[in-house]
């Protein structure tokens, strides 16, 4: 539904650049992850995207910068998931998922039939709808990490910006969220931009990645030749190897130095 | 499977609220230090309705018409306007503990009326001749510069709830520092500023009444169209944004609505507590969390409150009345006592 273009892309807050000159082209139903070590500037380039957070360079959907869209227009256009969201916890699931209607609508309108149904077919299809009624301080923190993606599938964007979507999930429930990206992404043509810092996740799942270390891009590429073990000793201070899954992706994993144990 | 409903206000909720208001209505008129007899307050009605004989004599009908019936409708006014900020103020600043008075309206409001009291020390008698009492004028005033002053001093000082809230308790400390200060030097008059402070619904007519409906009645009506606004500001200025809201201006609408319907409250019944925290967070625990709800609810159950603590009030000490402050407080805090422990499970 939506190519994403960036072009020189600098994001921070008045004079600080927290991340410069970002580049990167991405393809309608494409998913690109952004990884690098804390504090690298991946957050901030997922509010520029969203418009949160001011930004020079260029930033095009479908070839029109979002910087000329109004708030509205670029909320239809873009959905975006932060690290922690602030759940309003009195709120049931569907009343929070039916905040994602909110770009739809006049300002003081309230939402119709058809904004319903779309929330309906946003919770059954993840798999939420017997928790719809439930207040949000009831759900685990799988099921509210899946509510907070219920609200931003609501908005029928076609680019998502999901910031860490896998914090504070155990494996299992990592994985079976990032399926569940994958094939909305897949069913709709949606455009994924997804910060992980699993690095094997993030080689599973993105067909692209962008090393980001310090605020500079130091690596784009398909994630067997941005991941090398290099790379995340320089970047992340990190002693690991790489290794290959069954299926030929790779696998980033610590390995413990010997001599860095203290008797 | 069950279909997802949302939560909406029901034409149940309404009924039920506006049944109970009625009865609260009924049984305030009827009640009072004279007994002007069931019966005959009831046949006055039907008589006023469909133009028949009055049954009451002219100073009973004096008694009910001039000073009953306003009262009570600016009983339900005042608790009305304040329940409806307090869900507002509790929305926008996503606190709990906010109330109508957090910007500094109570302190306002209360340094005015001070200064009024001491610059024209005959302000109560005065006002005889008056349409409007000079008391009400300079307390809305002082509430509205309370909260611009607060605004000001926000806008300033950094963007945020949290800048604002704290610009809130600055202003609102100095403005009563102030106005302790001005007591001191005026003690003749600390009675009457006492009194005013307690609040009360008892020297009122339907000047008052005509007085602040438009502002209640104005910022009610934007603040219930506001329920789904306040809603998505709850998922905090960041996600409000993305969601194509602009959190500063819908919190700018919110404030000055309810910020007018506190100024109006205060005016014609001085400083009384509890209404604004407590109404919403009994319609929170008992009815749902969404403010399209809580915001219209909070309106009926505030109006409901004040008109039955003000029968209190009024019946309690006859024919000497209470303050009715010390009655919303008196019920009211052991009723949101019982609320709390009633919930705990659905909250657990």
């Amino acid at each position: 539904m939506a190519e994403l273009e960036l072009r020189s892309v600098s994001a921070g807050y008045k004079d600080t650049m927290v991340v410069r000159e970002v580049t990167a082209r991405l393809p309608r139903g494409s998913w690109l992850a952004i990884i690098g070590p804390n504090g690298a500037g991946k957050s901030t380039l997922l509010k520029a995207i969203t418009g949160i957070t001011g930004h020079s360079g260029e930033i095009l959907l479908d070839g029109a910068p979002i910087s000329a869209m109004s708030a509205r227009e670029r909320a239809r256009a873009v959905g975006y998931a932060p690290q922690t969201p602030v759940v309003p916890e009195g709120l049931t699931v569907t009343d929070y998922a039916l905040l994602g209607r909110t770009p739809h609508l006049g300002l003081l309108a309230r939402e119709g039939a058809s904004d319903l149904v779309i929330v309906r077919e946003v919770l059954a299809r993840l798999d939420l709808d017997h928790l719809a009624d439930r207040p949000l301080r009831t759900l685990s923190g799988g099921e509210r990490q899946r509510a907070v993606l219920a609200r931003v599938l609501a908005q029928q964007a076609g680019l998502l910006l999901l910031d860490e979507p896998t914090t504070g999930l155990d494996v299992g429930h990592a994985q079976a969220l990032l399926e569940l990206v994958d094939r909305l992404r897949r069913a709709d043509g949606t455009t994924v931009v997804s910060t992980l810092h699993d690095l094997t996740l993030a080689a599973q799942y993105a067909d692209e990645l962008i090393l980001v270390d310090n605020g500079d891009v130091v690596a784009v590429g398909p994630p067997a030749e941005v991941l090398t073990a290099e790379r995340v000793a320089t970047h992340y201070g990190a002693k690991v190897a790489i290794l290959a899954a069954p299926d030929g992706t790779p696998v980033v994993t610590p390995v413990r130095d010997p001599s860095a144990v203290v008797p | 499977m069950s279909d997802p409903r949302p939560t909406r206000l029901t034409w149940r909720q309404v009924a039920v609220g506006c049944a109970l208001l009625v009865v609260v209505v009924v049984a305030s008129v009827l009640l009072g230090a004279i007994d002007l007899g069931w019966g005959r307050v009831l046949t006055e009605f039907w008589a006023q309705l469909t133009g028949g004989v009055s049954p009451l004599s002219e100073q009973e009908a004096a008694i009910l018409w001039q000073i009953r019936v306003p009262r009570v409708v600016l009983g339900c006014l005042v608790g009305g306007a304040l329940a409806v900020s307090g869900a507002a103020f509790q929305g926008v600043f996503r606190n709990p503990l906010a109330d109508p008075y957090l910007l500094g309206a109570a302190a306002g409001a209360g340094l005015a009326a001070t200064l009024m009291v001491f610059a024209v020390p005959a302000s109560q008698e005065m006002a005889q001749g008056w349409s409007i009492g000079p008391l009400p004028l300079a307390a809305f005033l002082g509430a509205i510069g309370g909260v611009g002053l607060t605004w000001a001093l926000g806008r300033s000082a950094g963007s945020g709830t949290a800048t604002l809230v704290l610009a809130g308790v600055a202003v609102a400390s100095f403005l009563t520092a102030v106005q302790t200060f001005v007591q001191q030097l005026n003690v003749e008059n600390l009675r009457v500023i006492y009194n005013w402070m307690l609040g009360g619904l008892g020297t009122t007519g339907w000047n008052e009444v005509l007085l602040i409906l438009p502002y209640v009645a104005v910022s009610s009506a934007v603040l219930c169209a506001s329920g789904r606004l306040i809603d998505v500001l709850g998922v905090g200025d960041e996600e409000a944004s993305a969601l194509g809201l602009r959190p500063a201006r819908v919190r700018l609408l919110v404030l000055v609505a309810a910020s007018l319907a506190t100024a109006a409250a205060v005016s014609v019944s001085g400083l009384i507590g509890f209404v604004g925290i407590v109404v919403p967070h009994v319609i929170r625990l008992m009815v749902a969390g969404s403010y399209r709800v809580l915001v219209p609810l909070s309106l009926i159950g505030g109006a409901i409150f004040l008109a039955a603590a003000d029968v209190a009030a009024r019946t309690v000490m006859a024919p000497s009345e209470l303050p009715i402050g010390v009655i919303t407080a008196f019920t009211g805090a052991p009723f949101f006592a019982f609320v709390l422990r009633a919930t705990r499970k659905e909250r657990a």
